[in-house]
Parts: structure tokens; C-alpha cells; sequence
């Protein structure tokens, strides 16, 4: 009964976006107040019934209602309640319920904190809104429904994915969804805007923190897929250049571009269509992964020819929204004039520089990833695109902006001399370019990936300590420490979230560069080196774990005659599903990873081991949360608050998604 | 391990990770030459090649037993003495340029190599025209906002 209830109240939220898509609308443009105000409450109710609705579909998998379809498909009673609830996200269904869930909240966010809002503009982005959260309702009732009732119920479930249970994996989903789907609500105050024909150094202000939200869940989506694939696929690799991956690499690029374009809007009123145009792109790079992940079509172009409804649905989806939203760009963006005057070296000259690597980056990453459909559609070329080109293709656009960033970050707004502009970061040049002569000539090998990498981070690093010493003014040491501690958050926040690029940055080119790495054979009190610790397995068990059987090997790690660390790689392999999973263990440490996996027992004895020594991992993913920690910092600003419409009576409150 | 059924549940999962297909045996150790010079091409040469039954994934990171098979025929290619091209094209005469993991820069494929550097040209190329025209000021009042928007602005903000 209670399942029928979360059916229906998906239905009515349905019924609700449609009419909040249509009656604001026209009230805005009539002028009529009360078709206007009601897409507030519709916005709160729509909301409160999907989440009802996803509430249904939680409890559906926490008491193991096996005559849903997707609960048998994808849980089973003997799994550990975490990763009964992380099922509900960890199929198809259940995650498009909480993608329009997430849409719905964002509208009804919008709601809550807009009533600084121009009544006819809050109308206006609600009601586009409503238009996305509609297409997805009835996507998911008419394509993927996940109270699909099965006519007779089987006593136990199919089991999730063993990859998936996990916990980093399960609640990489909503970070990442929190972040695709946030980036609709930019779509929408970008499309409210052309509909109005006017965009503002305030539309920035109301633009920016839903931008900075959604990077920050996209920020730490992402590290925590990327971490999980770390210590889960047993050999250390990171970040792939799936297909997958780059669809939600590329909005967060967009994303990240937009950031800093809206800061020009709302500082300068420049750069005002380009900054619509970004936020048009941005979740439309949002409708494309959910394209690419959803319709299979990049796995094969086939197997998306064979169940070709739920991608044909998505890719309508995608070209009305798209196609709509650009038409509608053209017709007005030659309105949106700019206001802001400013030379060719200034801070605005420099962010103009930061969105052109960033979105060409990004497009270097579509067009990757998108071109071996494209070659087989239309060259009959049948052939594959990997990570040793995205390497070579992206790369470069990240060093470029890694050099630019630190002197464009403390250029003056409107005019500057470059010279003068530069002279207090030369310190921060030399520690960079000493420390990376110090690494070149301190490794073995001629790679300059290594020193090259660390040079750069360090200048990101060193350059953002600079850029807050300078926004501490120019008198006296104490004077300025105190002014330091008073600057507003966002400045903080920026350059925090700078030295986290810088931070990732060291991680990553020192994991390619330095990776030592052992296969071999490792028989029961063998004793073997490598990067001078001596790795010696002690013994390997079978152990049993609540819905899995154990292969668990334990292993001592030797620092000459002192003991460093004992670990303990295991093996798994789930029954019920029929699949193994390794666990690496991982020594975690600041400037190194101890790494090392199990493979099986070998004929003659012994077994297959795999260690690595992986320098500065934590590094990358350390630096994508200090990037998000500059983010909300960002947003915790007192200017943002303001903006964001937060009421003076209410006193301060975040405009932050639920988490 | 079933592949097709392995990248469903990983569509499924929308997550990011890609190889999700398990355990990651990739080279084995029995399958390591003696000659360590020779390995380290092995696996140069393996990190470029696509699994052909796999997502996006080199031979030398995948465990599926056609890849195995490929690392073999890598090794077994140098140590005949093949020079590392010579075992690249070797591989794409049996399997056609689907092995290669970045594709080859003729014919069509200019377009993925030009799309990159053409776009960054035409966006500075955009860029530079847009801060001249930025700088040109054409009105050097409108620097600030008028009266009646600094009004509005203070309002809408609720200062």
C-alpha cells in the first residue's frame, strides 16, 4: 500500500511541475502577482512529495519489499543496512528518483531563499525549474519506473553490485547528482534572465553561490570516485578517462569556468552573455552524461540500437532543453550589454584567460570522448580513444593554467602594470622553480613530469599564501597578521581552494612519476624489497564476512629491522552475485602510500602479490577536499549571504544543499 | 567473467569508475620476461593497447583473458626482436587501429588532434577582440551603475 502511496505522490509531483512550468510563466509575463506566486508553494510541495516518494523507495529496500522489481534486482536481505540504502541509488531507477529528487529540492531552495528575488524573475527560474523536474517525472513514470511491482515475489534478492558496496561508493552517487543537478538551477536563473532580458551585477551575486554549491558536491563527488577507485580495483590507478568519468569531469570544468566568469558579472557587469552562454553549457554538459551513462551508447553503439527508449527519451530531453535555451540565447544575448571597462592586463583580462583554458579543456574532453561514435557513424572508422590521448591533449591546458594562475589572481581589477603587478610573487616564483631543480635533481630517471609537477604546485601554493598577504595591506607585520584573520571569507575561500589545485597537482604528477611497482610470487615467510621496505607475507586465511567469503593475507612491512606496518589484502567473493572483489591494503601516509594486493594461490606455492609504493597519493584526493573547503568557505562569505536573498529577520542562513 | 553483464551493472551504478570489472589482476607474474629491459617495453607498449573486449581499458590494466592473451603476444613479438613499432603495427594489421588507445592522426582522426588548439586560437582570438573592445570604453560613463539601478540594487539586496 505504502509503495502505491509513493507511486502516486511521484505522479502528483509530476502534475505539480507541469503546471508550475506553465501558470508563473505566463503570470510573469502578464504581470498577473498570483499566477506568479504560485510557484512557491508548488515548488515546496512538489519537493516534499518527491522526497516522499524516495522516502517509500528507502524504506521499499530497508525492510527487503521483494515484490519490487528493483529491490530484487538489486538487494538482498543479508546485506549490510548501509548498503541497503546506498541500493536505492545504486541502479538505474533509484537513481534517476534521486536526480529529479535533487532537482526539486534545488527548486524548492530557490523558493525558500529567494525572497530577495524580483517577483517576476523568482517566477520565472521557478518555472524552469518545474519545465527540467517535468521531463525527468516523466521520464522516470513513463521509462524507468521504480515502483514496478513484480506478480509474484521471490524470497530473496539478486544482491547489489559487490563493487558498489562500499562506503565511498555509496555516497559518491548523491555528491556527484548533487552537482550535476545544481548546475540546473544556474540553467534556469540563465534562461529566467534571457526571458527577462536583463542580466545584472545582482543576477551574479543570485547566480554565483548555486554555482559554487554545485562545484563543491561535483568537487567531492568526483575525489570520491576517483579514491575508490584507488583502494578498490587493486593496482592504484585513480582517474581513467572513461566515459563516465569525463561526464562528470567536463560540468565540473564548465562549472568551474562559471565560477569565475560570474565573479566578472557581478564585479564588472562584463562578460554578462558569455557567463548566460556557460551556464547554458554547464548543465547541458550535465543532460550529456546523463546520456552518455544512461543510453549505453558509449559502450556500444549497438547495444544502445537494442533497448533504445531510455536514451532516445534522455536525448529529446537533451535537444529541448539545449536547443531551446540557445535559440533563446541568440535572440537575446545581443541585449545583455556590457558595462565594465578594463585593459588588457587587469583581473578581468586574466579570468576571460582562466575560462578560455577551462572550457577549450573541457571541449578537448567532449570531443575525446564523444569521438569514436562520431568516426563510426560517420567514417565507418571503428576505433578507441583512451587515456594515453587525453593525457597528451589535456594536459597542457592544466600546466598553461597553473603558470597564469597565481599572477592572474592578484592582478587589479580594471588596469595594471604588469611589472609592478608582478613583483610580489617573484618569491613565490623562485621557492617554485627551486624546489622543482631540487626534485629534478634529486630523482633518478630523466622524467620531467616530476619536477615539472611539484614546480607548478608549489607556485600555486606559494602564490595564494601571496595573495592573501597582499589583501592584508602594506603596513606592518602585525598589523597586517590582524588584518589577515578579518578578511572576508571569500577571500580566504579563494585562495584556499587555489592551493588545493596545487595541492592535487603535486599528488598526481609525483603518483605518475615516482610509482614503484612488484609482481611476483610471494611464497608464506618470504621476504622481498622494494623501495626500501621489505614486504614479508606472514600468512593468508579464509575468514567469512556477513555476505561474503574472505581471502585475507596478512603481510609485514619492514623498515630494516623495524616493523612499519602490518597489512592485510583480502580477496572477497560474493555468492549471491557470483563476483569477486579485491581489498587492497593501503599504509596511508603523508608522503607515501604503501600499497598491496593479492591475487591468487599459484600452483607450486605461494601466491600472486602486488605492491606498490605509490608517493604523495593522499595528496590528490587531500587537495580536492581543500578545494572544496575553499569553496564553502566561499560561500559562507557574508556578501553571498546577502545576496542569496537570505531575509534580514532570519538572521544568516547558507544557501546549501542538504548533504 | 561476463563483460556485457559486468558493464551493465556499471552503467547501472552511473558512478564515475570505469573499470569496475573487479579484481584487477592485470599482468600476472608468471607472465614477466627475465630481461628487465625488455618487460619495461612490454609494458610501455601495453599501456597503449585497448583491450578489445573491455571499456576503455589497456591490456596491461585488465584481467580478461583476451587481454592476457595480447600482453603475451606483446612479449612474445619483442622477444623475437621486434623493434616497439614494429610490434604496434603488428597488432593493428591483425586488429585494426580499434587496439590503439590514441588513435592515429590521419584522415578523419585530424579532427579530434585540430579541435583542441583550433578552439583555444579561436577563443583567444575571440578573447583578444573582446578586451579590445572592452578597453576602446565606448561610453565612459557606464562604468557605474546609474542612480536609479545603484537604488534598485540596494533594494533588491535588502541592505
Amino acid at each position: 500500500m505504502v509503495i502505491e502511496l509513493g507511486h502516486f505522490a511521484l505522479a502528483l509531483a509530476f502534475a505539480i511541475a507541469l503546471v508550475q512550468a506553465i501558470v508563473p510563466l505566463i503570470g510573469a509575463h502578464k504581470g498577473w502577482s498570483g499566477w506568479m506566486a504560485m510557484a512557491e508553494p508548488a515548488a515546496m510541495a512538489q519537493f516534499l512529495l518527491t522526497a516522499f516518494s524516495f522516502g517509500v523507495l528507502t524504506y521499499a529496500f530497508v525492510v527487503s519489499d521483494f515484490s519490487l522489481r528493483v529491490v530484487v534486482e538489486n538487494s538482498h536481505t543479508l546485506k549490510p543496512m548501509l548498503y541497503k540504502v546506498s541500493g536505492v541509488w545504486g541502479n538505474h531507477e533509484g537513481s534517476m528518483l534521486l536526480w529529479v529528487l535533487i532537482v526539486s529540492l534545488f527548486g524548492a531552495l530557490a523558493a525558500w531563499f529567494g525572497g530577495g528575488l524580483p517577483p517576476t524573475l523568482k517566477a520565472r527560474v521557478l518555472a524552469v525549474q518545474a519545465a527540467i523536474g517535468a521531463a525527468f517525472y516523466a521520464f522516470i513514470l513513463f521509462t524507468s519506473n521504480p515502483f514496478d511491482r513484480l506478480a509474484e515475489a521471490p524470497f530473496d534478492g539478486q544482491d547489489l553490485n559487490p563493487l558498489l558496496q562500499d562506503p565511498g561508493l555509496a555516497f559518491h552517487p548523491p555528491f556527484l547528482y548533487l552537482g550535476y543537478v545544481g548546475l540546473s538551477i544556474c540553467f534556469s536563473f540563465a534562461v529566467a534572465a534571457l526571458i527577462e532580458g536583463r542580466v545584472d551585477a545582482a543576477w551574479g551575486r543570485w547566480v554565483r553561490p548555486w554555482t559554487l554549491a554545485a562545484w563543491i558536491c561535483l568537487t567531492v563527488g568526483i575525489a570520491l570516485g576517483s579514491w575508490w577507485a584507488y583502494y578498490e580495483l587493486g593496482w592504484g590507478g585513480f582517474w581513467f578517462w572513461d566515459p563516465v568519468e569525463n561526464a562528470s569531469f567536463m560540468p565540473w570544468l564548465i562549472a568551474a569556468a562559471l565560477l569565475h566568469s560570474a565573479i566578472v558579472v557581478e564585479k564588472r557587469e562584463a562578460l554578462k552573455s558569455w557567463t548566460i552562454l556557460l551556464s547554458i553549457i554547464a548543465f547541458g554538459f550535465s543532460l550529456v552524461g546523463a546520456f552518455i551513462t544512461r543510453s549505453g551508447i558509449i559502450t556500444s553503439v549497438h547495444a544502445f540500437a537494442n533497448d533504445p527508449e531510455r536514451g532516445v527519451f534522455l536525448l529529446m530531453i537533451l535537444l529541448v532543453f539545449m536547443g531551446g535555451a540557445l535559440t533563446l540565447f541568440s535572440v537575446r544575448a545581443g541585449a545583455m550589454e556590457a558595462k565594465g571597462v578594463f585593459g588588457t592586463v587587469s583581473r578581468e583580462a586574466a579570468l576571460v584567460f582562466n575560462n578560455i583554458l577551462l572550457a577549450v579543456a573541457a571541449l578537448v574532453v567532449f570531443v575525446g570522448t564523444i569521438w569514436p561514435l562520431v568516426a563510426e557513424m560517420a567514417f565507418d572508422r571503428k576505433l578507441s580513444v583512451g587515456a594515453p590521448f587525453f593525457n597528451m591533449a589535456f594536459t597542457p591546458f592544466m600546466v598553461v593554467l597553473a603558470i597564469l594562475l597565481p599572477l592572474g589572481s592578484i592582478l587589479p581589477w580594471k588596469r595594471a602594470r604588469l611589472a609592478r603587478a608582478a613583483g610580489p610573487v617573484l618569491p613565490a616564483l623562485v621557492l617554485a622553480v627551486a624546489l622543482g631543480a631540487l626534485v629534478w635533481a634529486m630523482q633518478t630517471g630523466h622524467s620531467a613530469l616530476g619536477p615539472i609537477g611539484v614546480a607548478l604546485g608549489a607556485w600555486l601554493i606559494a602564490g595564494s599564501a601571496v595573495d592573501l598577504w597582499l589583501r592584508a595591506g602594506r603596513t606592518g607585520m602585525v598589523a597586517r597578521l590582524g588584518r589577515l584573520t578579518r578578511l572576508p571569507r571569500a577571500d580566504w575561500g579563494k585562495a584556499v581552494a587555489h592551493a588545493g589545485l596545487g595541492i592535487t597537482m603535486i599528488g598526481i604528477s609525483a603518483m605518475l612519476a615516482w610509482s614503484q611497482e612488484d609482481i611476483r610470487v610471494a611464497q608464506i615467510g618470504e621476504r622481498y624489497d622494494l623501495g626500501g621496505y621489505g614486504f614479508q607475507l606472514d600468512r593468508v586465511q579464509k575468514l567469512e564476512g556477513p555476505n561474503y567469503i574472505s581471502t585475507t593475507a596478512t603481510m609485514s612491512v619492514w623498515r630494516g629491522d623495524r616493523q612499519v606496518a602490518e597489512m592485510h589484502p583480502e580477496k572477497r567473493v560474493y555468492p549471491v552475485a557470483g563476483m569477486p572483489t579485491t581489498e587492497a591494503a593501503i599504509d596511508g601516509g603523508f608522503l607515501r602510500d604503501l600499497y598491496v594486493a593479492i591475487g591468487d594461490p599459484q600452483q607450486d606455492g605461494g601466491w600472486a602479490v602486488r605492491t606498490y609504493i605509490k608517493p604523495f597519493a593522499n595528496w590528490i584526493w587531500m587537495g580536492a577536499i581543500v578545494m572544496a573547503l575553499g569553496g564553502l568557505l566561499s560561500l559562507s562569505d557574508r556578501r553571498v549571504r546577502v545576496a542569496a536573498g537570505a531575509r534580514k529577520e532570519r538572521g544568516p542562513v547558507l544557501p546549501q544543499p542538504a548533504e | 567473467m561476463p563483460r556485457p553483464a559486468l558493464t551493465a551493472a556499471l552503467l547501472l551504478a552511473l558512478s564515475l569508475s570505469p573499470l569496475l570489472s573487479g579484481p584487477l589482476e592485470a599482468v600476472e607474474p608468471n607472465e614477466i620476461l627475465a630481461d628487465p629491459a625488455e618487460e619495461a617495453r612490454a609494458r610501455e607498449i601495453s599501456k597503449d593497447i585497448r583491450c578489445l573486449v573491455c571499456r576503455n581499458e589497456s591490456i596491461d590494466d585488465s584481467n580478461a583473458d583476451l587481454a592476457r592473451d595480447l600482453r603475451l603476444l606483446v612479449r612474445e613479438r619483442i622477444t623475437a626482436g621486434d623493434s616497439d613499432t614494429e610490434v604496434v603495427d603488428y597488432l593493428v594489421d591483425r586488429y585494426g587501429e580499434y587496439v590503439l588507445l590514441k588513435p592515429t592522426a590521419t584522415g578523419s582522426n585530424l579532427v579530434l588532434y585540430i579541435a583542441g588548439p583550433l578552439m583555444l586560437v579561436l577563443g583567444l582570438g575571440g578573447a583578444v577582440f573582446y578586451i579590445r573592445g572592452r578597453r576602446a570604453g565606448r561610453d565612459a560613463g557606464s562604468e557605474a551603475l546609474s542612480p536609479e539601478e545603484e537604488a534598485r540594487l540596494k533594494e533588491i539586496l535588502g541592505k
